[in-house]
């Protein structure tokens, strides 16, 4: 039975080493903010970290990460208020949202990165993931309007630690 | 006892007919619209007291309105929430909105049952949820100004607060809740003798509020169908045939499928809906070992009449079809086109295409069913609950009104959730196991067997006159049936020459607001590909198809007549007869976008060009008026870039500024990707497309400048979810012509098309 850290918690799963990391998260976990889409890492919906990387949980074995540190939607900040979270509500973006938590996840590993990124390496990084509902316009504005507030707290000292 | 089948009784659903009450509960302040009489008597027995409820104020001062449409991503559910507290009073930090369930006190008060499309909820619940709010607002007054001992009349309602300013006394919605004193009963008359407020009093229609369900879409909390759980839940996997539709089951061998871990039953689906055909599901304990086993399982097929059938046999058919004289019913028939065509200047005759589409929402295909007593609940985000429920409970062979649906947010709709196919295997699969069983579509099930976009066929005929005026269009549009296949009669529109109904939802646009003296359009439909790929109602319906031909017909006629496409189109838009009041809104929206996009103003470089569009989508009764200027480019190897999309719409009434223009924006991204992006194809009676990486949506980086303007002229609210796809295809492929001189008449545009139709 594989341990696995996520969001700060050791946890052991049900599920055997070759089980997608999605399905483990979202069935045994019971965490169902990480979302399956298409299984075949084609669109970005099932995104999480694992030690600060983006990737495609529906293309991660369960046995693969046992002692790395994975992070999802909901641990991305403590109380939903990342940046990214308070950006994505102040431009309004999500319309079906079923997208949205993939999104964020793969913003953040970008913002962690890079606190000040070009209008094109928002997209290049972006571009695997894929909104039905299009609302492709104003995650790049929330990007950039959490760029612009991660890099104004990490002027003033209050920096945050990547996932 | 089943609360849910005591109200299934025959109850009027004619809200014309029926009381409103206010009154209190248990749960605090409820309000709606009720077949019982009075007041007093549900007073009198509280416990009994269940009016349907379209919203209901807790002693906290909580309002929650329950929302009878299904929310998948317009933020509808927030729409009626901002409606009722515009006539209730209430501070918005206050409302909360809650997700109906299939009882018919939800179905919509215009349509009479529940279903979400068309563009329609905002313009067809405007006024029931704004007299709903207004009543609400007078039972609390009423309560407040009897507390206060001062008169009704003096009171101020404001923020969820009642006042009265002479003695300064105030109090708050929960307050008057809590006294108990907030009854009261319209009769119909009443309710509708409520004066609403008038725009110019509105302090929150025309706010751009934060959508209630937007924070739960941020942090993974919102709840779509597929994350229901529910204990001792089992989970399915479907195989589906290689053959969209008509095969069958020949065997199952489910020895390899047995040694997967959890592995409990592979099924058969029997299913007397029609709604599937040929599909296994494969049921364990996790959806992994379910999909494993569903891999593992070895099944014979018998593939059908359609085993053999492709797209190209679906197009054959149709110009087969088109060329029959006796082809089709009539949608539209004035005049004598024939004659005109006889005694025209000009004649020109064009084919238009559009291929197989998928709606490929990001949510595949999912429900959950439990049979708990001899109630079956089922748990998926959907678009006709109505319908939905009366197929699930034919896939567990009881009457439907022993089904309850527990609706969710869905994670995209776009049409594909008016279908009810995912409830099949689940209900079936419960039965079987006698546990609660998830099914998920793999995104292989999911894009393979969507009711799809139908490829569609259109041969449009113009006569000009020797004053490049256009006398005469007669216009065929060949395609499956999609709304047909409900078989519901109320939803087919009877045929101008009498032939029997037809399904309008494959010709509505084709309906313009042009002033055409002598104009058919004809609706055939297409048996072949009726039955191979069985259709479904994707983000625009018809209007994605007709206006594609009928706008890139009309800039054909004006290049044909020496005219400037615009100008051509806004001498048509002349307001005559029956077009009046519509066509000039619609020429009024055309020189909107223009405006903004310096059509005309300046020259544009080499290999750039700009093309228009103009609809009336979604049907002639329920327009938004769109209008798109399209700039692209386009390189001699006939490669298009779109480089701005300009889209003016008259909604008349602006609820929520910011929701418009994003869903304008959604919908003129959807235009584009399916005029540039997406195509499915059939071959050997099967879609060839199984997932994101041959069947490609917009992604970000293909993303134009687009820009947008909502005009507001204080007409009736209309719909935003879809007009604006239908203006794109049509705009750019005008555009590509004005770069190039190449006119495209297939979609999705491509490369090659473009080259081959360029003048040497």
């Amino acid at each position: 039975m594989p341990n696995l850290t996520i969001n700060g918690r050791s946890m052991s799963v049900d599920a055997a080493n070759d089980t997608p990391l999605l399905w483990a998260i979202r069935e045994q976990l019971q965490m169902t903010g990480t979302k399956f889409g298409c299984g075949a890492g084609l669109c970005g919906a099932c995104t999480v970290h694992v030690n600060g990387e983006a990737v495609r949980s529906c293309q991660t074995m369960v046995g693969d990460v046992a002692g790395k540190k994975i992070t999802t939607i909901e641990g991305l900040a403590a109380k939903g208020d990342h940046p990214l979270q308070k950006a994505w509500i102040a431009e309004q973006v999500p319309q079906c949202g079923y997208c949205q938590s993939g999104q964020i996840m793969q913003a953040a590993s970008l913002l962690a990165k890079n606190p000040n990124p070009t209008k094109e390496e928002v997209v290049a990084h972006m571009d695997g993931n894929l909104c039905r509902c299009m609302t492709y316009s104003r995650i790049q504005k929330a990007i950039m309007r959490a760029a612009t507030e991660m890099r104004t707290a990490s002027a003033s000292g209050n920096e945050r630690r990547p996932t | 006892m089943n609360k849910h089948i005591k109200t299934v009784k025959a109850e009027t659903t004619d809200l014309s007919r029926r009381s409103f009450l206010v009154g209190t509960a248990a749960t605090g302040l409820v309000l709606g619209y009720a077949g019982v009489p009075g007041i007093g008597e549900a007073l009198a027995a509280p416990a009994n007291f269940e009016p349907s409820v379209w919203y209901a104020i807790a002693p906290d001062g909580l309002v929650t309105v329950t929302c009878g449409k299904a929310d998948m991503g317009q933020h509808i559910a927030s729409t009626m929430a901002q409606i009722v507290a515009e006539e209730l009073g209430a501070k918005w930090s206050d409302m909360r909105v809650a997700l109906a369930s299939n009882d018919p006190k939800f179905n919509d008060p215009v349509l009479g049952a529940q279903i979400t499309g068309g563009s329609w909820s905002t313009m067809m619940n405007f006024d029931a949820m704004s007299r709903a709010g207004a009543a609400g607002r007078m039972a609390l007054a009423d309560g407040a100004a009897a507390a206060m001992g001062v008169p009704a009349s003096e009171l101020v309602v404001r923020d969820s607060v009642i006042s009265h300013p002479k003695s300064k006394k105030s109090m708050s919605f929960a307050e008057i809740v809590k006294s108990g004193k907030a009854t009261k009963t319209f009769t119909p008359d009443e309710l509708k003798a409520i004066k609403l407020k008038t725009p110019d009093q509105y302090t929150m229609i025309g706010v751009s509020v934060p959508q209630l369900d937007i924070p739960s879409k941020t942090n993974g909390t919102a709840k779509y169908g597929i994350d229901v759980m529910l204990p001792g839940m089992a989970y399915g996997a479907v195989v589906t045939p290689p053959v969209r539709f008509g095969a069958t089951v020949k065997s199952v061998d489910d020895s390899a499928a047995r040694k997967v871990p959890g592995f409990i039953k592979a099924i058969t689906l029997d299913d007397k809906t029609g709604t599937t055909s040929g599909w296994v599901v494969a049921v364990a304990g996790t959806y992994a070992n379910a999909k494993k086993a569903a891999q593992a399982l070895k099944i014979a097929y018998d593939g059908g009449p359609n085993a053999k059938v492709s797209s190209q046999s679906l197009l054959d058919e149709a110009k087969r079809l088109q060329k029959l004289e006796d082809s089709g019913q009539f949608f539209v028939k004035d005049g004598d086109p024939a004659a005109a065509f006889g005694t025209a200047a000009k004649v020109l005759e064009a084919e238009y295409t559009t291929s197989i589409n998928i709606h490929a929402p990001m949510e595949p295909m999912n429900a959950t069913a439990e049979f708990k007593g001899d109630i079956l609940h089922i748990y998926s985000g959907n678009q006709f609950a109505t319908r939905s429920g009366a197929i699930a409970a034919g896939a567990a062979g009881i009457d439907p009104k022993f089904v309850v649906m527990h609706q969710m947010w869905l994670g995209g709709g776009f049409g594909r959730r008016l279908d009810a196919d995912m409830m099949i295997p689940a209900v079936q699969a419960a039965k079987a196991i006698g546990k609660p069983v998830k099914v998920i579509y793999t995104r292989e099930n999911d894009m393979t067997m969507d009711f799809s976009r139908p490829l569609t066929y259109q041969k449009v005929k113009a006569g000009v006159d020797g004053d490049g005026k256009l006398v005469a269009l007669s216009h065929d549009v060949v395609s499956a049936w999609p709304t047909q296949r409900w078989g519901i009669p109320d939803f087919l529109t009877p045929s101008v020459d009498k032939k029997g109904p037809l399904d309008s939802f494959t010709v509505n646009g084709a309906d313009f607001f042009y002033t055409v003296p002598n104009h058919y359009v004809r609706a055939i439909k297409n048996e072949m590909a009726h039955n191979a790929t069985p259709s479904g109602q994707l983000r625009s319906v018809a209007p994605g198809w007709t206006f594609w031909a009928v706008e890139s017909m009309i800039d054909e006629i004006a290049t044909a007549a020496g005219k400037d496409p615009a100008q051509f189109r806004i001498s048509l838009l002349d307001g005559a007869g029956k077009n009046d009041g519509g066509a000039q809104r619609l020429r009024n929206t055309l020189l909107a976008a223009m405006g903004l996009a310096g059509y005309g103003t300046k020259q544009l470089p080499k290999g750039e060009g700009m093309g228009v569009a103009c609809v009336s989508s979604q049907e002639r009764a329920t327009a938004s008026w769109t209008a798109c200027v399209a700039h692209v480019a386009v390189a001699p190897s006939g490669e298009v870039t779109v480089k701005k999309l300009t889209v003016a719409t008259d909604v008349g009434t602006q609820v929520h500024p910011d929701n418009i223009r994003a869903q304008v924006e959604g919908a003129a991204l959807w235009g584009l990707s399916l005029a540039m992006y997406e195509k499915a194809t059939l071959k050997d009676g099967g879609i060839e497309q199984t997932n994101f990486d041959s069947y490609t949506p917009l992604r970000m980086s293909q993303m134009p400048e687009v820009a947008i303007a909502v005009i507001a002229n204080g007409e009736k609210a209309t719909g935003v979810g879809e007009p604006a796809v239908t203006v794109i295809a049509p705009a750019i492929g005008n555009a590509i012509f004005n770069a190039s001189g190449a006119r495209v008449r297939a979609l999705p545009i491509t490369a090659e098309a473009v080259k081959g139709a360029m003048k040497a």
